[in-house]
Parts: C-alpha cells; sequence; structure tokens
C-alpha cells in the first residue's frame, strides 16, 4: 500500500477514466478531471449528476468500478479512506454529538497520534472564531456554528485536499453569502486545495477559481465562471448556469470570421470562435442582459442581430431591472430580455410591439442542439436513485 | 411588587368580564367534582400498586418464626442474619440469580448488539428470516419455552445445572436486546461513521470511538432490561434449572410452607438498591444538563 505523507500544502488531484456503476444505473461514466494543488475548485450540477459520487470516491467513501484516482501524483485508488490524506466537510456536519466542539476538532489529530492535538484544535477554532465555545456540545449550537466547526474540524488536519459537500446548503441566504466569503478567505490563508460541490450555480460562481459543470455522471463544460457564462458550449450549460436565449436553424452562410444561421426566416450571426459547430443545423444563444430592447425598428449595421418585431406578453418588475417575454413570429419559444432599471435605453409595457437587438460577439454557438430539455428528469434525483439502487442490490441478494 | 401587579391583574380581569381563574374560590364548587376525581383515583391507584412493597418491606421486621404471616412483633434480626437460616439457602439463592442475570446479561448484550447492527447495517441471506426468528422467543408462551429447552437438553444428554440456566436466559434475553439495540443503530447517521473514516480513524477506532459511544444509551437499556427478565425469570429457570436454586425459584418452594422473613430482607434490599440507583440516575443527569445549560 501506498504510504502517504500528509502534506502541509494542498496538493493536486487527477482522476483518470472514472466510472461508476451501481447496480441498476450509472452514476459517473468516463470522469477524466485534473484539480491543480492551492486552487478552488467547484463541480456544479443538478441532484443525482454525480457530482456527490465523485467526491465520495475521492475520499475513499465508495470505490470507482474503474478508473484511477492519484493524489499529489500518488495512485490512492486502493488505498482505505482513514489512509486519504483528505478530508471532508459533509453536508449533515456529521460532528460527533457525544463530543465536545474541541474534542471533535481534535479528533484526526488524535488518530494520527500529532503531538499537542488540543493546541492545534484550539488554533482551528480560532481561526473559525469559535475558541469560547470549545467546551459546548454540537447540539448547543446554531447550523452556522456547527457549520463552522465542521471546516475546523477537516482543515486541522491539513489535508491535501479538503473536500466540500454542499455545506452550505442548511443555512440561510445571509448566512451563506457570510459564509461563503469566510470559507474563501479562509482557503486563500491556508493554502488548501478545496474541491467543493453544490448545485448551487451564485455560490460556485462567486467562490471557485475553476467551475465543471456536471450532468447525467458526465462533465459538460470545465473552465473560470466567467468564461462559462459568457461562452457555454452545451445547452445544459447555458441554461443551468443562469438563463439564455437559444435558436436552432440551420448554418447557410460563413466566412472566415463567422456564421450565419438561418432562425425561422430571420439571419442570426455568430462569430465563428464562438461558435462550437460551424455547419448543419446548430443552436445559438444569447444571454438576457445582453438583449436590448427597441420601440422602433433599428437600422441594420452589421454588428448587431437584430430580431422583430415581436410582442411583449409578460412584464416583471425585479428592482434592479425588469424581465420581459417577447413573442416573436417565427421563433419558437418566447425570448427573455432583462433590462437595467437605470433610466437608459427603452423600456416597454404589456402588448406593446418592440424589436429585439444584441452585438454579434455577444452570441454563441452550441456544440449540441436546443430542442433536448435542459430540466433534468424526476427520477434522477438522488433518492429515488438509492431507492433503486436498494431495490436492485436486494434483488441481487435474493438471486444469489 | 407582585402582589400590585396580581392586584391590577384581577382587576383587569374583572373590569373586562374575562373568564376568571380556575383557583377563584367561587368557582370550586362548580369545578369540585373534577378537581378531587382525579387526585382519588390516582391515589387509590398507587396504594394498590405500593400495598404489595410496603408489605413486604414491613414484614422483613416482622419477628416471625415459621411462616411470616402474622405479625409477632418488630425485630432487626431478619436482616442482621439474612444468610445464617436454613444454612444461607436465600443468600445463595440470591447469589446464583446475580451470578446468571450478569453473566446471561454479559452474553445476551454483546451478542444482541453484534447482531442489531448486524441487522441494521448489512443485507444479507436470510436477514429477514432472522428477524422474524428473533420475535419468536417474546412470542411463544415462556411455559412452551421451557418445556421445549428442558426437553432439548435431555435429549442432547446435557445435565442440568448452572450452565443451562444460563443458556435459557441468553436465549430469551437476547431477542429484547436485538428489538432494543436495533432501534438506536437505526437511528445512527451513518455519515458520522464516514466522518470518523475520513478524519483517520481506523473500523477498530471508528467502532470504539464514534459508533459505540453512541449507542450506549441503547445497550444500556438493553442490559437492564435483560438483567431484570433474567433476575425474575422463574417459569424456564423451573424447568432447566436441575437441582440449582434460584432466588424466585426459591420463594416459589418455600411458599407452600410459608415464605421465610429473610426472603423479605433480601426482596426490600433489592427493591430499596434499585430506588437508589434510579434516583441516584436522575441527580446526576439533571447535575449534567444544569451544567452543559450554562
Amino acid at each position: 500500500m501506498a504510504h502517504l505523507d500528509f502534506a502541509e500544502r494542498g496538493a493536486d488531484l487527477e482522476l483518470a477514466g472514472i466510472h461508476k456503476r451501481f447496480p441498476g444505473f450509472t452514476a459517473i461514466e468516463s470522469l477524466d478531471l485534473t484539480i491543480p494543488a492551492g486552487s478552488f475548485f467547484a463541480l456544479l450540477g443538478p441532484s443525482g449528476c454525480g457530482k456527490t459520487t465523485t467526491l465520495r470516491l475521492v475520499a475513499g467513501l465508495e470505490e470507482p468500478t474503474s478508473g484511477r484516482i492519484r493524489i499529489g501524483g500518488v495512485d490512492v485508488t486502493d488505498v482505505t479512506a482513514y489512509r486519504r490524506p483528505v478530508n471532508t466537510v459533509f453536508q449533515s456536519y456529521a460532528l460527533f454529538p457525544h463530543l465536545s466542539i474541541l474534542e471533535n476538532v481534535a479528533f484526526g489529530l488524535k488518530r494520527r497520534k500529532i503531538a499537542d492535538p488540543l493546541g492545534l484544535a484550539h488554533e482551528a477554532l480560532r481561526l473559525v472564531e469559535l475558541d469560547h465555545l470549545a467546551g459546548r456540545r454540537p447540539a448547543q449550537l446554531s447550523g452556522g456554528q456547527q457549520q463552522r466547526v465542521a471546516l475546523a474540524r477537516a482543515i486541522v488536519n491539513r489535508p491535501a485536499l479538503l473536500l466540500l459537500d454542499e455545506p452550505l446548503g442548511a443555512l440561510d441566504l445571509k448566512l451563506r453569502r457570510q459564509m461563503q466569503l469566510e470559507l474563501k478567505s479562509i482557503q486563500t490563508e491556508v493554502g488548501l486545495t478545496f474541491l467543493h460541490v453544490t448545485h448551487d450555480q451564485e455560490e460556485a460562481m462567486t467562490m471557485a477559481d475553476t467551475v465543471a459543470v456536471m450532468n447525467k455522471g458526465r462533465i459538460e463544460q470545465l473552465g473560470a465562471p466567467e468564461e462559462l457564462y459568457e461562452l457555454p458550449r452545451t445547452a445544459f450549460v447555458a441554461t443551468f448556469l443562469g438563463q439564455s436565449n437559444l435558436f436552432t436553424g440551420d448554418v447557410v452562410a460563413g466566412n472566415p470570421n463567422s456564421i450565419t444561421v438561418d432562425v425561422g426566416g430571420t439571419a442570426i450571426v455568430v462569430p465563428l470562435d464562438r461558435a462550437a459547430k460551424h455547419t448543419g443545423t446548430v443552436s445559438v444563444g444569447v444571454r438576457p442582459e445582453k438583449v436590448a430592447l427597441h420601440r422602433s425598428a433599428p437600422a441594420p449595421d452589421g454588428e448587431r442581430n437584430v430580431l422583430g418585431a415581436g410582442r411583449v406578453v409578460d412584464v416583471s418588475y425585479t428592482g434592479v431591472s425588469t424581465q420581459y417575454l417577447v413573442e416573436v413570429p417565427g421563433i419558437a419559444g418566447r425570448l427573455t430580455v432583462f433590462a437595467q432599471n437605470s433610466g437608459v435605453g427603452h423600456s416597454a409595457s404589456l402588448g406593446d410591439e418592440v424589436w429585439l437587438s444584441w452585438r454579434v460577439e455577444h452570441g454563441f454557438g452550441l456544440a449540441d442542439e436546443a430542442e433536448a430539455p435542459a430540466r433534468f428528469d424526476d427520477d434522477t434525483d438522488t433518492t429515488a436513485l438509492a431507492a433503486q439502487e436498494r431495490a436492485a442490490l436486494q434483488t441481487e441478494l435474493e438471486e444469489a | 411588587m407582585s402582589g400590585v401587579g396580581a392586584g391590577a391583574a384581577l382587576a383587569n380581569l374583572e373590569a373586562e368580564e374575562v373568564r376568571p381563574l380556575p383557583s377563584k374560590p367561587t368557582r370550586t364548587r362548580r369545578l369540585g367534582f373534577g378537581r378531587w376525581l382525579l387526585p382519588v383515583y390516582v391515589t387509590i391507584a398507587f396504594v394498590f400498586l405500593l400495598i404489595p412493597i410496603v408489605y413486604t418491606i414491613v414484614f422483613s421486621f416482622n419477628d416471625s418464626i415459621k411462616s411470616n404471616i402474622a405479625w409477632r412483633g418488630f425485630t432487626l434480626d431478619k436482616w442482621a442474619n439474612v444468610c445464617v437460616v436454613e444454612n444461607g439457602a436465600v443468600c445463595e439463592a440470591f447469589g446464583n440469580s446475580i451470578l446468571i442475570g450478569v453473566i446471561s446479561t454479559l452474553v445476551a448484550t454483546t451478542l444482541g448488539t453484534m447482531i442489531a447492527i448486524a441487522l441494521v447495517r448489512y443485507r444479507f441471506r436470510g436477514s429477514g428470516a432472522i428477524s422474524l426468528l428473533l420475535f419468536l422467543p417474546m412470542a411463544t408462551p415462556e411455559v412452551v419455552l421451557g418445556a421445549g429447552l428442558a426437553a432439548q437438553f435431555l435429549a442432547v444428554g446435557v445435565p442440568k445445572d448452572m450452565l443451562t440456566i444460563i443458556l435459557a436466559h441468553v436465549m430469551f434475553c437476547i431477542s429484547f436486546v436485538v428489538v432494543t439495540v436495533k432501534a438506536r443503530v437505526a437511528s445512527l447517521d451513518p455519515a458520522l461513521e464516514e466522518a470518523g473514516r475520513d478524519l483517520y480513524g481506523s473500523p477498530v477506532q471508528v467502532f470504539w470511538r464514534v459508533t459505540f459511544p453512541l449507542l450506549m444509551p441503547g445497550i444500556l437499556a438493553a442490559a437492564l432490561l435483560s438483567f431484570a427478565l433474567s433476575f425474575d425469570d422463574f417459569i424456564i429457570t423451573n424447568f432447566n434449572s436441575g437441582s440449582v436454586t434460584t432466588f424466585p425459584k426459591y420463594i416459589y418452594i418455600s411458599a407452600t410452607r410459608g415464605i421465610p422473613a429473610e426472603a423479605n430482607v433480601i426482596a426490600s434490599a433489592v427493591f430499596l438498591l434499585a430506588l437508589v440507583a434510579v434516583v441516584v440516575a436522575q441527580l446526576g443527569h439533571a447535575a449534567r444538563e444544569k451544567r452543559l445549560a450554562r
């Protein structure tokens, strides 16, 4: 068995060709992923997409069906959980209810026979500003405090890799924002590699250096938050990470700089380097806040795509912006437009005739077609998967 | 201060003609029936429950000669010489019961806890059948169990002694232990053990540092239950004891010729000991609560 030293700094994580099949379904399908040391990496996806399974594989709480896991270059695939230089902050915190806060934090240090476990535990508790509660039991703490104890209990071990399993899910919005900032600053301070699993896209975007969007057991797209948002490659990413207006049509013209797609009689131009596919039927899109609303047909200038005339079918005022839903004849579905309430630009009301336009360089072309519904099915929900797994296991046992 | 407040509150009540407090004397007559029914009923119930115990304790001080039925005067002799009469037969029977109880409890609690963890945590062939079979000793009449076991021991040729009693007690205690501990295991969050493993705990360490302490209340309850069941079992014991005498068996046998006051002494002592244990546990609990509340 590989001998692993416990790192003082973060180590990189490498997943190579990971498959994970449970009886009855596949949780992860051919996953390749490298997370550089010291980075804050987020796995983002809906429930049942395989992100928590990925985390459990890295922690050693599940075994991959095939593939290798390397931490800091050392293959840990066959290393049991308690020998891996990895610590997890569990979704339910999983604080030991029979131990005091201090004993909870010192648990890992004591198992590894580190000198002065209580001193180090106090230090970790000071980092999360909870040292004054060291003598209490977990049940006497609030949710946010318990979350911080769980974090202290993990980082006190200085793991090469810290795994966070939706640790902020149980907190209310305000506390969540505060904890996001704290987590981020602690990560910078201690310099560990963080792998954060979440279904909250805002959380992933604000905290992580790199975000991987996962769907149905595979990674759809990986990149910096800004890159993912500005240039989504698949319909799933375009709709899961924020909102998008998507149109599907055939490529009718192309030049070295751009492609032109015919969408219900309207030509939409997308820069070549922003389109994943250059021929045949393609889906193109634009973010709602990039779309401008006009009360009269704008003069075509070659720099903007123009749709219209359409009709406003819904207006909702959200404070900083107003959201319009516009129906344009010949275009399937409704278009969403976010207009800043800055007093600049046009406003419209229900039933108004409007034209829509956006700059060519704001459009993007997807690798797949938007027709596939981006909404995930209910039967891929985690509890349903667990029930399936149990049933399958039972039949397997009875057959044996 | 408070008197003024109460007066003001009363004045307020009268002014607004809200429903007066039930403690107001003018209302007691109408509520009278309900007010005395419950206390009287409760008192009767407790008297009914406590009379045999009080009788036992009082007659442990009776200066009896042979049978202990008529009150012949107060004495402490029976308490002082409890192990002397009949060559200490009462004490020997009591000692046997304690020994059998402790051994049966240890064995049944250990095995039962292991079975409970296995049944909740793992799915294996026949796990359903085992769950069902464990209920059988609880559902079967004791006479049937006792007679069946006796026949079994006879057929196999095992002489009836302390060992057969212990085997019989372990058998029926296990069921109660499994049922009690299973509930505790089922309510245990598996994430806690995963956290233990994640925090560098080997399987053995995780069991003793996380699983066991969390199961402890259930295991303790199961052990107490099994000791109580073993200690006062008569029917199954009587079938499988041969010449060994346990405390319940001693009382049953001596009941035909009048129970000696020494039996009352032992029974009273056990009762008082249990009472003290409960009071101490309660006080300890209260003190801990108070300490944690700070």
